[in-house]
């Protein structure tokens, strides 16, 4: 397999490029993050940890860090930017309406 | 070993005999009892495959997709309405380059409802990327399914292998089923060069802009050319393990035939008593067989037609606004030829009414009394 690289791949010889549509890098190297307009941004003072953000995220960029608040054992949402493409539906779905949104500067 | 076995469970027994790992279909109708015998095959561990049972067939090729990804040898079967519901995932099975193999039983698609004998299903499915083979009994049939995958898996392209409703698939004949061990040797677990494979991810099949795509595309032609190869290599090295030869069409008393009947599938097997019966008349008649329709075997054909003073193609399907598939595919074969007879396009037998020996007698005597083609469709047997 070809070693990461930011330079494009260009296949010299037919033989050399696969006979389908496959990356030569684990999704680890293609972030999605760049594609966002809008950013969601999780107000935790009004987030109740109900989990509907990241059962709705299509693209499986909410994960649940495990906390402790007041003794007891919470799963606290958390958004990974690398993936997240802004699509909105967590904030949608949210029935606390404890994610806004911000503009991405440029 | 040899069995009665209806075609349906001859098409299990070549998916049992080829180890297929993974099956999965929707067991409703228009399915057949295809599935029906491989789901009690794998419950009694007779076959050691994973049996997953979806809501749709759409579902059923989609999973089969990802397993076949896996590198697993996957295998599924359908009819007519189902096989239109998963023609997204034919386009899929082939563009991702996933060799699936699945049996398709020829059933008229509705409305209205029928479940008899029609090419259209498998027809519509022509420009999918998925190879085609009609057969003409339940022998071909289970030896089909065995060199199907070892063509689809040399080359990285799903196939199927066709049967006509009721016909074949359930009618019983006397099969002969082929060793284990023999099977085993003629046809190698398959390996895939690029997997779904967790310890080394890859993503599959995704964005792929213009300067890349077309010459995917243009991959997936040049396969389809060496299948033409392929399934000569194939059909004559099962001959030699089996002692039953296939190629991509047969021919019949075609060596000194002035008119040629072309047809497929059990049409064809019929006509092959008509030739005999005209023969005996002392009319110089041969018959050819279309065996793969997808690679089309232009160059087989070209061959054959040539030598012959009159073509007559039966069609069990029609390209609506058209005329029959198979007519329409020999004659753009033979277009550029120099040297081409005149070509009949018949078109009969749809939504399963019966093709006999007689009408194929009605079929040749019409044609003959015509001096050329004057349309693209010859009718037999309207009652309108």
């Amino acid at each position: 397999m070809a070693k990461k690289t930011d330079k494009k791949i260009i296949f010299k010889k037919e033989k050399e490029m696969p006979s389908h549509a496959v990356s030569f890098y684990s999704m680890d190297y293609n972030k999605t993050g760049s594609w966002r307009n809008f950013r969601p941004v999780i107000n935790y003072d009004k987030c109740t940890f109900c989990a509907i953000c990241w059962k709705f995220c299509p693209e499986v960029a909410i994960k649940l860090e495990k906390t402790k608040e007041k003794g007891k054992e919470k799963f606290k949402p958390v958004i990974d930017y690398e993936y997240c493409k802004g699509c909105g539906i967590c904030w949608e779905e949210c029935p606390s309406k404890a994610i806004d949104t911000e503009e991405e500067a440029e | 070993m040899r069995k009665v076995l209806m075609g349906n469970h001859a098409l299990s027994y070549g998916a049992k005999l080829s180890r297929a790992q993974v099956i999965s279909a929707y067991p409703i109708t228009p399915q057949t009892e295809v599935v029906e015998l491989l789901s009690e095959m794998c419950a009694s561990g007779e076959l050691n495959a994973k049996f997953i049972k979806v809501e749709s067939e759409h579902s059923a090729m989609a999973s089969l997709i990802g397993a076949s990804a896996t590198g697993v040898r996957t295998f599924t079967a359908t009819s007519s309405q189902g096989l239109a519901l998963m023609h997204e995932m034919l386009h899929w099975a082939a563009g991702a380059r996933t060799p699936v193999v699945m049996g398709n039983i020829n059933r008229a698609l509705a409305p209205p409802w029928s479940v008899w004998t029609e090419q259209n299903d498998s027809l519509s499915q022509r420009d999918t990327g998925w190879m085609q083979l009609y057969a003409q009994n339940n022998q071909e049939v289970l030896d089909s399914v065995i060199q199907a995958y070892k063509v689809a898996e040399a080359l990285d392209l799903p196939a199927m292998v066709i049967l006509a409703a009721f016909v074949l698939s359930h009618t019983s004949e006397t099969v002969d089923i082929p060793e284990q061990d023999k099977v085993d040797e003629f046809l190698p677990p398959y390996k895939r060069e690029y997997k779904l494979d967790p310890d080394e991810p890859h993503a599959f099949g995704g964005l792929t802009a213009p300067d890349n795509y077309f010459e995917l595309r243009y991959k997936i032609q040049k396969t389809m050319e060496e299948a033409l190869i392929k399934w000569e290599e194939v059909g004559k090295e099962f001959g030699d393990f089996f002692g039953r030869k296939y190629g991509l069409v047969e021919t019949y008393k075609v060596s000194d035939a002035k008119d040629l009947i072309v047809s497929s599938g059990t049409m064809a097997s019929t006509a092959r008593n008509v030739v005999d019966r005209l023969r005996e008349k002392g009319k110089k008649v041969g018959l050819l067989r279309i065996r793969v329709f997808r690679p089309f075997p232009s160059e087989k054909i070209r061959e054959i037609l040539s030598s012959v003073d009159r073509a007559i193609v039966i069609d069990r399907n029609i390209g609506f606004g058209s005329s029959g598939i198979f007519y329409q595919e020999v004659k753009a074969a033979m277009y550029n030829e120099k040297k081409t007879p005149p070509i009949f396009g018949v078109v009969t037998g749809l939504g399963g009414r019966d093709v006999t020996s007689k009408d194929i007698v009605g079929i040749y005597e019409d044609v003959t009394k015509m001096e050329e083609p004057k349309s693209d469709i010859i009718w037999k047997g309207i009652n309108i």
